[in-house]
Parts: structure tokens; sequence; C-alpha cells
């Protein structure tokens, strides 16, 4: 295997466990969330407002890590700099 | 395939170049604007109103209730400018029904620009609220030891906000636009109704994470009202 095919295995593969792993965790984590939120709701339906907001918040504070895993593998796969560098100098010859 | 709308320039001219995502805005904040003129021309106190002006006034009251219920005090202070965040964003998700339209927000250069906004307004209605020292002293909270971290959360949180919704808001069209070569006509319509709902949340989610911000910065020092005490409950 030459340089370059190392950079797109290794790019397309970090691609598929970044998202995979990235949607995993914070799946795991949203799912307890809304667990808790959702037995308050019940013990305390007059508090309803505030649980709904804050979970809206914790909710977007979590998405946020899955998010920034899928942004990593977005980069990787359509913009990736590693594989812009082995284009450019191919075209470069 | 264009990761976002940046990258599509419509007109160039020197180092002068609009793209995509310029003209996008352009256009939805003209809209908007000519909108709310149109809707409000004949403005009425008393009476019946007319369905449109109604319309609105929910929309800025429910606005005001939401500032209100994070404990900003009075919300017509931080109205415009945190009703105009969440009108923008939740308009540039509105508007994917749309066909051949590609969201401003979904261009990192748009919303870095609006959490910057946001990085701005902090100290700024921080000061106006307690003094430049009252506000300064806000980031020795609780002890001096989280100075340094004070400092690294408010840059940490601008970053988190700028990415949040654009990794949200471009993930809708990429997803979109990849099941339309695989299995067209039905899931991206599916998925088209499930990005409008991610749309407002993350337009709700922006606004109130601004107003969070905001409250924390200038309600600090201010002294927690008096406990209510709770009459005991008899079941």
């Amino acid at each position: 295997m030459d340089s370059s095919t190392l950079i797109a295995v290794a790019s397309i593969v970090t691609a598929g466990l970044t998202t995979g792993i990235g949607c995993m965790c914070p799946a795991l984590g949203e799912g307890r969330a809304v667990a808790t939120a959702l037995t308050s709701l019940a013990q305390q339906p007059d508090a309803s407002a505030t649980i709904t907001r804050t979970l809206f918040v914790g909710l977007a504070m979590i998405e946020s890590t899955a998010i920034y895993c899928f942004v990593v593998s977005m980069i990787l796969i359509f913009a990736n700099p590693f594989w812009g560098h082995v284009v450019a100098q191919v075209s470069g010859k | 395939m264009n990761l976002t709308s940046d990258q599509d320039i419509l007109w160039q001219h020197g180092f002068l170049n609009l793209n995509e995502t310029i003209v996008t805005t352009w256009v939805m904040t003209l809209a908007m604007a000519l909108g709310a003129k149109l809707l409000t021309r004949t403005p009425v106190t008393e009476g019946a109103v007319s369905r449109c002006q109604a319309l609105l006034e929910i929309i800025v009251t429910s606005i005001d209730k939401q500032i209100q219920e994070v404990g900003l005090n009075p919300p017509q202070k931080y109205l415009p400018f945190l009703g105009t965040l969440f009108l923008f964003v939740a308009t540039a998700s509105v508007c994917t029904v749309l066909p051949g339209y590609r969201p401003p927000t979904g261009s990192l250069s748009t919303t870095v620009a609006l959490a910057l906004c946001v990085f701005v307004a902090v100290p700024v209605f921080g000061i106006r609220d307690q003094g430049l020292g009252g506000y300064l002293r806000t980031y020795t909270k609780p002890t001096l030891i989280m100075l340094p971290f004070n400092i690294i959360g408010e840059a940490s949180r601008t970053l988190a906000l700028a990415v949040r919704l654009f990794g949200n808001m471009m993930s809708g069209v990429l997803i979109i636009a990849i099941l339309l070569t695989i299995t067209p006509y039905l899931f991206p319509i599916v998925m088209t109704a499930l990005g409008l709902l991610t749309g407002m949340v993350q337009a709700y989610i922006f606004s109130i994470l601004a107003a969070v911000y905001i409250a924390a910065a200038t309600l600090a020092r201010r002294p927690k009202p008096a406990l209510q005490v709770q009459a005991p409950l008899n079941h």
C-alpha cells in the first residue's frame, strides 16, 4: 500500500468509527436524561415548565458532543486536508 | 459535493465575492422585515385585532414569556436581541420547505457570527446591569481559583454554540441530499419534516442558551429572592 491508499483507508475507517461511537455514547446519555426527566415530570407535573426547559438545555449540551463527532467525520470524508495534500501533489507533478 | 453554501460563489469582482449564504441571508432578512411591515400597517390597540397582528403578537408575547422564565426581568430590555436571534434561526430552518433553498445557518461563517454576537452581548448586558467592577467580579465566582476556568468556559461555549447550530443544519441538508440519491420520493420528505422539528428546537435552544448566559452575567450578584414557605401538603 502506498501512502495515498493508507490515507484514504484511514480516513474512511476513522470517519465511520467516529460517527458510530459518537452516536452511541450521547444516545445513552440522552436516554438517561430523558428517562429521569420523565420520572420527575410524573412526580411533579407542576414543575413541567422548568423541567422541560432544563431538559432541552441539557440535551443540547449532550447532543453537541455527537454533533462534534459528526462534523469531524464529515470533514474526514468531504474536506480532508491530508487527502487534499495528496491531490495537490499529484496534480502538481 | 459542497459541504456548505459558502463555496457557491454567485458574483465576483476583484476580492469581493457574493456567495449563496450572503444572498440567502439578505433575501430572508428583507422578506422578514417587509413581511412584518406589511402585516402591521394598521395596528390597533383596542377592539378586534386583525389575524396578522394577532399572529405577530403571539410570537412576541411567547418570546417575552420564555425570557421572563429564564429569570431576565424586565424582558423588554432583552427582547430585541434574543427575539432577533430566535426569529432569524427559526426562519432559516422553516424555509427549508422551499425547494432549492439551503439554510444560511448551515454555513459555519453565519453561525460563528451569531455566536460572536452572543459573546459580545453577554458582557454588554452584564456591565450595563451591575457595572464594570461587578461584572468582572463574576469571573472570580465562587473562588479566585475558578478565574481561568471561567475564561476558558466563556470561549468554549461560544465555539459550542456555533458548531452545534452549524452541525445540526448542515447534517439535515446533507442527509436529505444523500437520501435523494439512495431512496428518492418518500424518505427525503420524512427527513425534511424531521429537519423542520430539529430546526425549531435548535432555534429555541440557541436563544434560550443565550438568555441563560446573559442571565448568568446579570443576576450573579443580585440577592436571591427569599425562599417561599410552602404550606405542608395534606393528602
